[in-house]
């Protein structure tokens, strides 16, 4: 039989508030153990929690940019279960009336769209850290720095149904709020954070099977990779009359397998109710309005205004709209070079490749969208050669210093100048009787055999164009 | 009867309460009596009161994002029965 997976994503994502949700503890990362607590965060008795604004804030615009309803009244609920990370021994969280509901996100996977809704957006405290003794120490360690660090969590529908429209869907997702500037959608210091549910059904049927929950996935590749495993557990188990149980499993990226946290985990009771701490939130449309008009231009809009803009082609305006940084670079340099097509491929080969691809080294990259537009100007000019440009680049990289300096100390100047060409030509056409003695008798490839000899001669920097004029009038 | 030595027993189990035989007995007893007793208000006809989202009548109770000092360490671990180096120090927990 035929198997079709239906997945939904469970996905936390850090907020970048200065501040905790509910106290003023910091929120900064890598603090010694235990120094950003308060009574609040720590849960003693008779504290009172308080609402921070930019949490609502964000989580407004969040909402804004997938589409979802806010909602005008919203509140705050208890859910109780017992961990040492959480010193209350409830979870702060929303449930019933969340913030937003009812969104969408669009996604794109070999150039077919599909629209993943998106149930809805909620605010959060965050839990502390478990740091867990080596072998044959019996304790654990218990930080609560992140205790009370706001976090969003945005659940999506069933509406996934293949292990890369997963990887699309949180890619996308994390453009989204790296955009929004509410998350810095680091997966791997699990600042954007992913659950997945997954079950498999008949294809053509609309019942919904037996789910696993899977967790500990912490990149877009492990989110793949861990539904792609699920995907062939789960078929092999019902190919074999079996069925799957619902349960937990954790994604295990060494050795490439989900397994089973059965024993560990006992039926979900969590036993929420509105949370007497806190009243309700409400969000009128003068508020919704004031968070409206902080919204950036977002990843889809951005492309389609490149692409009419800049006339840039679709791929060139996906890739350089996946990051914000990477657009804003691009921009940047495009207002001074004026040649969008060719920034585009220095944007993506050369400085893509250097940067490796991460969003930080574009921002901190020594080649600055100026430097390199002065650089396209000299291509554009004659100065350099656009072979000559790429040690350019490279040593941009390496110096920070300016195109103009560097071509000026390693006398890279393309030499245009015919005279001084000419006299190479002759001295190459002079070195090589054999060779001009076969381009003569019709073997007219051999003129890539004398462009070459004439470039290396002149360390690269005659014009070619010039050159190949030359050798022309002189063969 | 409102609830059940079952329900009572896993009750208990989430509250990581251990309860006795007897404890259990007696606790079922009490708490079907209270819930007996908080039944009554089924009798009223709410039907047309709004519900309640809290006892009283105030919203957006929210302050700024701005940060202040957190308390010293010595006194966020001055509770604990047992620390190391900064961090609560609790039974292995995997």
């Amino acid at each position: 039989m035929e198997y079709e997976a239906v997945i939904g994503l469970e996905v936390h994502a850090q907020l970048k508030t200065k501040s905790k949700i509910f106290c003023n503890c910091s929120t900064a990362f890598g603090a010694e153990p235990n120094h950003h607590t308060c009574p609040v965060c720590l849960g003693m008795p008779g504290v009172l929690p308080v609402l921070n604004r930019e949490v609502v804030n964000y989580t407004i615009r969040t909402g804004l940019a997938l589409n979802c309803t806010i909602n005008s009244f919203s509140r705050f609920a208890r859910k109780n279960y017992f961990y040492p990370d959480l010193p209350k021994g409830y979870q702060i969280s929303q449930y019933e009336l969340p913030l937003c509901e009812h969104g969408y996100l669009m996604i794109d996977v070999d150039g077919r769209e599909r629209r993943i809704g998106v149930t809805r957006i909620h605010m959060e405290e965050d839990a502390g850290k478990n740091i867990h003794g080596e072998k044959g120490d019996s304790s654990s360690y218990v930080d609560l720095n992140r205790t009370g660090v706001p976090l969003m969590e945005i659940v999506s529908e069933p509406d996934i149904r293949t292990p890369e429209e997963a990887a699309a869907y949180m890619r996308k997702l994390r453009s989204i709020v790296r955009y929004l500037d509410v998350c810095d959608g680091n997966m791997e210091e699990g600042s954007l954070r992913c659950d997945a549910n997954i079950s498999l059904r008949p294809v053509g049927a609309t019942e919904l099977g037996v789910k696993a929950e899977l967790k500990n996935m912490n990149s877009f590749k492990n989110v793949q990779k861990a539904l792609e495993y699920e995907v062939k557990r789960q078929t092999r188990l019902l190919e074999e009359g079996g069925s799957v149980i619902q349960e937990t499993r954790l994604w295990d990226a060494d050795r490439g397998v989900t397994l089973s946290m059965r024993g560990k985990e006992e039926a979900h009771d969590y036993r929420y109710f509105p949370d007497p701490d806190l009243v309700p939130l409400q969000v009128d449309d003068a508020w919704i309005e004031e968070v409206k008009k902080t919204l950036p231009e977002l990843p889809d809009a951005k492309m389609e205004r490149f692409m009419a803009e800049y006339d840039l082609p679709r791929y060139d305006a996906e890739v350089l709209t996946a990051s914000r940084e990477l657009a804003v670079y691009f921009e940047a340099c495009n207002k001074e070079a004026r040649s969008p097509k060719v920034v585009s491929n220095w944007i993506m080969g050369d400085l893509l490749r250097e940067c490796k691809g991460d969003d930080q080294e574009i921002l901190h990259c020594p080649v600055r969208p100026e430097m390199l537009a002065e650089m396209i100007r000299m291509i554009g000019k004659g100065t350099i050669s656009g072979k000559i440009a790429k040690t350019v680049f490279a040593e941009m990289m390496k110096s920070g210093k300016s195109p103009e300096i560097i071509v000026k100390e390693k006398n890279l100047v393309q030499i245009t100048d015919e005279g001084e060409i000419v006299k190479i030509v002759e001295e190459v056409i002079a070195a090589n009787p054999a060779q001009v003695e076969q381009f003569r008798s019709g073997k007219e490839k051999v003129l890539g055999f004398f462009v070459g000899q004439v470039m290396k001669a002149s360390r690269g920097k005659a014009n070619p164009t010039v050159v190949n004029k030359l050798l022309k009038e002189r063969l | 009867m409102k609830i059940s030595r079952n329900e009572v027993e896993h009750v208990a189990d989430l509250a990581r309460l251990e309860l006795s035989g007897e404890e259990v007995d007696q606790f079922t007893g009490q708490l079907d009596a209270i819930l007996s007793y908080i039944d009554k208000l089924n009798e009223l006809d709410t039907a047309d009161v709004e519900p309640t989202a809290h006892v009283i009548h105030v919203g957006n109770v929210i302050r700024e994002d701005r940060v202040c000092d957190s308390i010293p360490l010595k006194e966020t671990l001055s509770n604990a029965p047992e620390t190391d180096e900064g961090f609560f120090k609790v039974p292995k927990i995997i």
